[in-house]
């Protein structure tokens, strides 16, 4: 039996027509992930201008940058977690510490106060920070298999403060509080990559390593999104029972969604602290659970794109702040006086997560993705 | 014996405040089917407001004033922040009372300041004798208090009009609104209730050592008490605050001694452990009701 030359198979790879951009004539076309030109050629403008900021900001705004985009890996495995999957996490900052101390241990000097193994090469701690956690991430996941909701939203709140008391109290691995210690050191193939050298300044090496890495992590998202085990998640979210029914082995699946998630967390702690080259035990509170959360659900939760927004946004906000006292007075730079920078940020995350959750569910993704259909649809739009 | 004794007192005095602020978390639960985590600040901003207004109308006015005020916050709350976001899934609106809390905690913590803020209470350190018992005066004040408040809650719960709409409304909104109960009032009734209690306890947490910014994190403790007793249970969450206040005294007491190597300080986190443990063999607490669904 042949088939019919303009019905086409799945095998086939079907051509697109030229002038309509919305026909899709094969299910590869339908799940393509730059499926329309301008797609293809603004995503080339953003990745060429992205790598260009190297070369043309300052050194101090490509550490916030590169801080912002290591966030943005952190909130993409969030995201795949619970915006994907739909099993909520309070506990990522717990991942992200074991992935911080995974790498800090590793690449630390032998001999130091703290415990050390002198590998500094980043190929070696990132991947091992990664599963580290991604372990971890396994053990808590047949929890999540018996619990929903809001139960397993409280569990994994009780995870970071447990994470805290352990960090808190092994001082060989972390210093203990308010000491610390040196943070994982990124180095490739010989060469310090936070330091000045023939690549340029520490800076500008850091920024084009996390983003190239940022570019990696988003790319793995979204295609494990529409995969197989991607499309498994989202019957899990929309209606765990139904998955079942249908097939999709729950507990399998939670542990996967835990794994993945709990490896980005891990490579995202990693990476953070060998930015600034010094990790503190206090850092991985409810706090940082938080702020991820706000990244996701401000981003627009379940896209990846999203996630890179909300991190952007949330990390972008301090400069933003602190320069606040120079515009408004009444606000001080001081943190013994009321109105301080750091209050107004504090109030500012919970703010946001209100106001959009409230006002737009979808986040910032969804503002652009009206702005596009308004501009699309003009002169038509209503 | 004599200091286990004494070790139960204290555990059951610190667990009398957890089951207030797990009551809280319970009644807002049953009404509204969302944890409210908010409930830390509301508790906060309870201790503060005692430490200003005693200074104006002395202790035994300045606890209801301020019980009265918190459940003003809460009400004002509900109406902005929560009423708005029914009907959307839980999740979002756990979200929400996550980020009230970010706020107020801030705004508390302006009124705090860098020092600890004194409650002004009658009982301080004072110790009492039992017979051979020496115990401080705040854990049996805190118990006896606790004793009276379940008491009336319970009995409001059972006799009054307003406790059966709530009861009504836990048990199925839409028919309850069918009845005539007005399901909205019964949201701002129990998140008016949340804060009434959650400014009680913050009394209670401020009594002795006083209130500072990092008080907060006792409210949290309610979580395990009432992950405990099952999340939609008056009576767990009791029972589930005491029993967690007894565990973390008994940590307090003899961990130090018989397991040195689980670090200083491991009583505060211990709660966390026996949630953990708990939901290991009960999913849905102690008292909870296990979820039946139909797809």
């Amino acid at each position: 039996m042949t088939v019919a030359r303009d019905i086409p198979t799945s095998r086939s790879r079907a051509r697109r027509v030229r002038g309509r951009p919305l026909l899709y004539t094969s299910y590869a076309q339908d799940m393509a992930l730059l499926d329309t030109t301008a797609k293809r050629a603004w995503t080339f403008v953003l990745v060429v201008l992205a790598f260009s900021l190297a070369a043309i900001l300052q050194d101090r705004s490509l550490e916030v940058l590169a801080g912002a985009y290591v966030m943005a890996i952190g909130a993409i495995g969030l995201n795949i977690v619970s915006g994907y999957a739909g099993q909520i996490s309070l506990g990522h900052a717990f991942f992200v510490a074991i992935g911080a101390y995974t790498a800090a241990a590793l690449s630390g000097p032998v001999d130091g106060r703290t415990i050390g193994f002198g590998l500094a090469e980043i190929w070696i701690w990132l991947p091992a920070a990664g599963v580290v956690a991604a372990v971890f991430g396994v053990i808590v996941a047949p929890l999540a298999a018996r619990l929903r909701g809001l139960y397993l939203a409280v569990v994994t709140l009780g995870l970071v403060f447990l994470g805290e008391h352990v960090f808190k109290e092994w001082k060989s691995l972390t210093g203990g509080p308010g000491v610390g210690r040196e943070a994982a050191v990124p180095e490739l193939f010989g060469i310090r990559l936070n330091e000045d050298g023939p690549l340029g300044t520490g800076e500008q090496t850091m920024y084009v390593l996390t983003l190239a890495l940022l570019i990696v992590f988003a790319l793995a998202a979204r295609n494990l999104a529409r995969s197989r085990i991607g499309r498994a998640f989202a019957a899990i979210r929309d209606r765990d029972i139904a998955a079942e029914v249908m097939g999709v082995p729950l507990t399998r699946y939670k542990v996967l969604a835990f794994g993945i998630s709990s490896f980005y967390a891990g490579c995202a702690g990693a990476l953070l602290y060998s930015i600034t080259g010094y990790v503190e035990p206090g850092s991985f509170s409810l706090l940082l659970s938080v702020q991820f959360i706000a990244m996701v659900l401000i981003g627009g939760v379940a896209t990846v794109s999203g996630s890179i927004m909300g991190a952007l946004f949330i990390v972008l906000i301090q400069p933003l702040t602190r320069s606040l006292p120079a515009l408004l007075p009444v606000i001080s730079s001081d943190t013994t006086v009321t109105p301080n920078v750091y209050q107004v940020e504090t109030v500012l995350y919970g703010l946001l997560i209100i106001l959009f959750l409230v006002f737009e569910p979808r986040g910032l993704f969804g503002i652009w993705i009206r702005a596009r259909t308004y501009w699309k649809s003009w002169p038509f739009s209503y | 014996m004599k200091g286990l004794l004494e070790t139960l007192v204290r555990g059951l005095g610190n667990g009398s405040v957890y089951a207030l602020l797990a009551l809280g978390f319970v009644i807002i639960y049953k009404a509204t089917r969302v944890i409210s985590f908010a409930q830390p600040a509301l508790m906060l901003a309870g201790a503060v407001a005692v430490s200003y207004l005693v200074e104006v109308t002395g202790f035994w006015l300045a606890v209801p004033l301020a019980a009265l005020m918190i459940a003003l916050l809460a009400l004002g709350i509900e109406r902005v922040c929560i009423r708005p976001m029914v009907g959307r899934p839980v999740f979002v609106v756990a979200i929400i009372t996550l980020g009230v809390d970010v706020v107020v905690r801030v705004v508390v913590n302006a009124f705090i300041g860098r020092d600890v803020r004194q409650m002004g209470d009658p009982w301080g350190f004072d110790q009492v004798s039992l017979g051979p018992l020496v115990v401080q005066q705040r854990w049996l004040a805190m118990f006896g208090v606790t004793a009276v408040l379940v008491a009336l809650l319970f009995a409001f719960f059972r006799y009054t009009r307003y406790g059966l709409a709530m009861r009504a409304a836990a048990y199925d909104q839409e028919t309850a609104l069918a009845q005539g109960v007005s399901v909205g009032a019964v949201f701002a009734m129990s998140w008016a209730l949340a804060g009434f209690l959650a400014a009680i306890a913050g009394m209670f947490v401020g009594t002795g050592q006083g209130v500072e910014q990092t008080s907060w994190i006792i409210a949290l403790k309610a979580l395990p008490a009432i992950i405990l007793g099952g999340l939609d249970s008056l009576g767990g969450a009791v029972v589930g605050g005491l029993t967690i206040g007894i565990v973390e005294s008994l940590f307090q007491s003899y961990q130090g001694e018989y397991a040195p190597w689980l670090g200083q300080n491991f009583a505060v986190v211990s709660p966390y452990v026996v949630m953990l443990l708990v939901l290991l063999v009960r999913p849905y607490g102690l008292f909870g009701t296990r979820e039946v669904e139909r797809v």
